[in-house]
């Protein structure tokens, strides 16, 4: 027996619909099975993990709080996707953004500096994590490198590099040594939209960027060049688009969204710089872009959909006593089929019932 | 034990699961197949080596159980994005929070167990030798295991036919899909084999390192794997001088330290990841001699029918 | 299908209620942040077994929940949140790293009663608590001292924050009084966890001559490579004689429980107040576990000692202490350097050689 693909010859729009709701048909079937095997309730389990988090307010809230800096970064990753840019380095421009943003912060907390500082906060982080996605960017483009693993090994650097500026120079002088800047002021703090809730104005921004980025692919030449480059790279080479130029652009975007998701995370929900401030955000969005198919919109969904899955994750330690664990399982199967699921779009599936040799005899 | 044949035993012990992971993982890419699910095939490894060796009181018993339980991992990943034609980087991301996961679940009744650990070589005559008898005859058997496999590799890869196939594979899927060669069931040998290294990577810290399991004990270690694969610019020979490298900087570290030596340790910690990015730049601006990344390195195939 | 989904709504309905309505047979809820997975063997397993231990003791009075593996970045306030919303009028957040977001939630929850571990800042309804863990660090260091034959001490730090450094200060304060002339060696993990670069970091400090290995990270791995050569080594957190049988020398034992039960209790009783409990040998939360591997007269000292700093004969910092620059520190407790200078220590004492990262 074998199973073999065959590409379609257009995509098709029906199960570009129907294939997620297949994943996630199978993903409750499984997790079910899961569940039940754990002494678990499975329907009950579920409707903690799905159901409860989308009735109350708060925990609608704490899914957009949780999908903000995903969305942002995915955006961002999309855009290099689709030009065959492969920037896996979006943890460590993130974490830069927050570094180059927190700079600011440090330096005028406890001044007078007005309400200027956010925005320059903002500008900073953009900025800063834009140049660090050049890096390796400029090591592609110029020698070849691979990106997949420059941008990947310069993760760790952005990391240690934190590191030492929370534990030395930065370092919160009243804080009794431990590793972290001293709380922002309140001009250099992200506000929050409603009163009491931890929603923050980043959940605006990262509308925006969806937006924009739909506006970028969908109705300007720039968007169609890296559609066209990524699809066909042979086609846009006589088309007389730059590769490396484009290569260069979506890296510098997709830094600059990281990072500023970046300063927006430290400058809303964590309120000061300090290591851990992320929980993988960099890593995690990848597979939001993949999940959104690379698709603003498709994006935005998947964002909010694996955040669903934190919190409700977490509602169920809390409610049923479900471990961490069974959480990540849970996570990576959904993950799994999603992925395979919408690998239907382009190809058929076919299961051969005969030896390999025979069939490549008829071949 | 002179200081200096003592730190090359601890750098020996610290590189080995790096350069275990590291040669499956370089297998792996060779045929052309990018896996970032090092470190989660790795803690599952781990997770089920320290079981089998536990319930069954046989290292052996748990390296073998950890070989498998890095293969199934390595399964699941070809069959999605080889059977089902899905990208590899976003697969492989999966894979490890699936095998965090699964480590925790399959481990939690391990924590707080120990084991004896895989003991050492003790060759007569050998062993004893002076200087480089320890070093050479005196470490646990998967010291040595790692540098046969590590020459294996090499062997496989270059003075074999099938060697030969696989680097056709990785560098050009479609060509040698047209010469007639099985270009995915190549690399879901390759996968498996990545993944039965990575299994076993994973299993020699509970087994030899350490012997007690704990959640998240490979602490990154796959990862590093990753970055490996690339320093070595996919080459087996660097890859052993890279991984000993690496080895080195994290223990001559600690010894520095202990020295006084006054250097910020994340600068120290983040050299070997400088040092890799810059390799990279290096070896890709060269083009000679050297052989640079697989060219169809982390593209999906689907053969045409 | 009709069944399936009457079954289904039932069951969503069930679970919602049971979610909502906080006080379910009227049982005090209590809730748990930790740091690490409970199967951590040190930190987290602690503070899991005092929760194991205060459920004992009170039975049916009290439910518990607890969040692990929660990381110390953006994600901590909102798990601490999720507890107080689920009904939990007790919350226990058990790292240092979640005392703002602690602080954030306490704020919006007045009514709901906020501990948390090893912090500085407090709010009436948050109070904060922690170990004098350097009293058991000085009579680990009386034991090193008579113990070593190097005269060389190693010692696997985690980071350099007070606690750690006045865990370095206790430990060459104790050995000093046995050993003037004892040196101290010091390696910066940068971690607390990770077993195999805690084994290399023993590797490294036996390598250069140290033949006790105390540690401040969290895993037993630094007590088993001390035990494959044949040195002695000092447990950390919890008891981990397992690892060592005829390594470890004695282990500063996390000792939550007392604590916990005492609160819950207060909390149950309706006594509950915002406070800063700071508790060492006498009140038993620091816990050492048995003296082992040592001669009787090793073990008479540490014992003698334990005894004269759990009843306040002996103080760890009394004055002079004198600083790694030769001058004395001011002495703000009179006797003793106070608890702000404790808790805040930022120098290492004479003897000491080498500097504090990031100073």
């Amino acid at each position: 027996m074998q199973l073999v693909l065959e590409k379609r010859a257009e995509r098709s729009s029906t199960i570009a619909l129907v294939s997620p709701l297949i994943a996630i048909g199978l993903t409750l079937v499984t997790m079910s099975i899961l569940f039940a095997m754990l002494g678990k309730n499975p329907i009950s389990a579920l409707a903690v993990y799905f159901i409860h988090p989308l009735v109350d307010s708060y925990s609608l809230q704490e899914i957009a709080v949780k999908a903000t800096p995903l969305v942002m970064i995915a955006i961002g990753l999309s855009l290099c996707y689709l030009a065959n840019a492969w920037n896996i380095g979006a943890e460590g421009q993130f974490l830069i953004g927050a570094v180059a943003g927190s700079w600011l912060a440090v330096k005028t907390n406890g001044t007078e500096a007005g309400p200027w500082v956010l925005p320059a906060m903002l500008l900073l982080g953009a900025i800063g994590g834009a140049l660090y996605a050049l890096i390796p960017a400029i090591c592609k483009v110029r020698f070849g490198a691979s990106e997949i693993l420059t941008s990947l090994m310069l993760v760790y650097v952005a990391d240690l590099l934190l590191d030492y500026l929370v534990r030395g120079p930065w370092r919160d002088p009243k804080g009794f040594n431990f590793p972290t800047t001293a709380e922002f002021d309140p001009v250099a703090t992200v506000p929050v939209l409603i009163e009491g809730g931890r929603l923050h104005l980043g959940g605006v921004i990262a509308l925006i960027v969806v937006l924009a980025g739909a506006v970028l692919l969908g109705k300007t030449i720039k968007g169609f060049e890296i559609r066209v480059v990524g699809a066909a790279p042979r086609a846009a080479r006589f088309g007389g688009f730059n590769s490396n130029q484009l290569i260069l652009l979506t890296f510098a975007i997709s830094g600059a969204l990281a990072g500023m998701a970046g300063i927006i995370e430290v400058a809303g929900p964590v309120g000061h710089l300090q290591p851990g401030i992320s929980p993988g955000y960099g890593f995690t969005a990848i597979i939001v872009a993949f999940l959104g198919r690379l698709n603003p919109v498709g994006i935005l969904i998947a964002g909010l959909f694996l955040a669903l899955t934190f919190i409700g994750g977490e509602q169920a330690q809390i409610a049923m006593k479900i471990p961490l664990d069974v959480t990540k399982v849970f996570q990576g199967i959904l993950l799994f089929f999603v992925l395979a699921c919408d690998s239907l779009i382009l190809y058929r599936f076919k299961l051969i019932f005969a030896s390999p040799k025979v069939s490549r005899g008829a071949h | 034990m002179g200081l200096i044949e003592a730190i090359i035993l601890a750098v020996l012990a610290a590189s080995t699961p790096l350069l275990l992971a590291a040669t499956g993982e370089l297998v792996t890419e060779r045929s052309g197949v990018l896996n970032l699910g090092v470190e989660g095939m790795m803690i599952v490894g781990a997770a089920c080596g320290f079981g089998g060796a536990w319930l069954s009181g046989s290292i052996i018993i748990g390296a073998l159980c950890g070989i498998a339980a890095g293969v199934l991992m390595s399964l699941i990943f070809a069959l999605m994005t080889l059977g089902l034609a899905v990208n590899q980087v976003a697969t492989g991301l999966a894979l490890t929070i699936l095998g965090i996961g699964l480590s925790g679940l399959i481990g939690a009744r391990f924590v707080g167990e120990k084991i004896s650990p895989a003991p050492r070589l003790a060759i007569p005559g050998l062993t004893d030798i002076p200087m480089i008898g320890r070093i050479l005859f005196g470490e646990d058997a998967f010291v040595y295991l790692s540098l046969a496999l590590v020459i294996g590799v090499w062997f496989f890869l270059y003075k074999t036919r099938p060697g030969l196939i696989l680097r056709a594979a990785g560098d050009n899927h479609a060509s040698a899909h047209a010469l007639g060669y099985p270009v995915l069931r190549i690399r879901l040998y390759a996968v498996m084999f990545g993944g039965a290294c990575a299994g076993l990577a994973g299993a020699y810290l509970p087994l030899a390192y350490t012997p007690f399991f704990i959640p998240g004990m490979t602490a990154g270690r796959g990862w590093i794997a990753l970055a490996l694969v690339v320093f070595a610019s996919w080459l087996p020979g660097r890859l052993v001088i890279g991984a000993y490298l690496f080895g080195a900087v994290t223990i001559l570290q600690l010894h520095a330290q202990g020295w006084g030596v006054g250097v910020p340790s994340q600068l120290m910690s983040a050299l070997p990841y400088l040092a890799t990015v810059i390799v990279l730049v290096l070896i890709s601006r060269a083009r000679t001699g050297g052989s640079t990344a697989p060219a169809a390195l982390g593209t999906v195939f689907v053969p045409d029918r | 299908m009709r069944k399936i989904l009457v079954a289904a709504t039932a069951a969503i309905l069930a679970t919602g209620a049971g979610l909502l309505s906080a006080s379910a047979a009227d049982k005090l809820k209590i809730g748990f942040i930790y740091l690490g997975p409970v199967g951590d063997l040190g930190w987290t397993y602690q503070h899991d077994l005092a929760r194991l231990a205060m459920v004992k003791e009170f039975g049916d009075k009290v439910e518990t929940t607890f969040l692990e593996n929660v990381s110390e970045g953006p994600d901590s306030e909102r798990s601490i949140e999720q507890l107080a919303r689920a009904g939990n009028k007790l919350i226990f957040t058990t790292s240092f790293g979640y005392m703002e977001p602690t602080l954030k939630v306490a704020k919006k929850y007045p009514n709901v009663h906020f501990e948390h571990a090893t912090g500085y800042k407090r709010d009436k309804n948050m109070s904060t608590y922690s170990g004098r863990f350097y009293e058991g660090r000085y009579i680990q260091g009386v034991i090193a001292a008579k113990m070593s034959k190097s005269g060389v001490l190693g010692y696997i730090a985690s980071f350099p924050i007070p606690e750690v450094v006045s865990g370095i200060n206790a430990t060459m304060l104790g050995a000093q009084t046995i050993n003037p002339n004892i040196k101290i060696k010091i390696i910066w993990a940068n971690t607390w966890f990770d077993p195999g670069k805690e084994a290399d970091a023993a590797k490294a400090l036996i390598d250069q001559g140290a033949d006790i290995i105390m540690q401040h990270t969290d895993s037993p791995a630094a007590m088993q490579v001390a035990a494959e050569r044949g040195k002695l080594a000092f447990g950390q957190d919890s008891e981990m004689i397992k690892f060592g049988p005829k390594t470890q020398l004695t282990s500063i034992m996390n000792n939550w429980g007392p604590y916990y039960i005492e609160r819950v209790k207060a909390e149950l009783d309706g006594t509950w107040k915002s406070e800063d409990f700071w508790g060492g040998l006498k009140s038993k939360l620091v816990v050492m576990a048995p003296y082992t591997n040592m001669p009787d007269d090793v073990k008479k000292l540490a014992e003698e000692t334990e005894a004269a700093i759990t009843e306040g004969k002996l103080q760890p910092f009394k004055c002079p202490v004198i600083g790694q620059d030769g001058k004395e520190v001011e002495c703000k407790g009179g006797t003793h350097l106070d608890d702000g200078q404790v808790l805040g220590m930022n120098f290492y004492v004479k003897g000491i050689d080498e500097k504090i990262p990031g100073k």
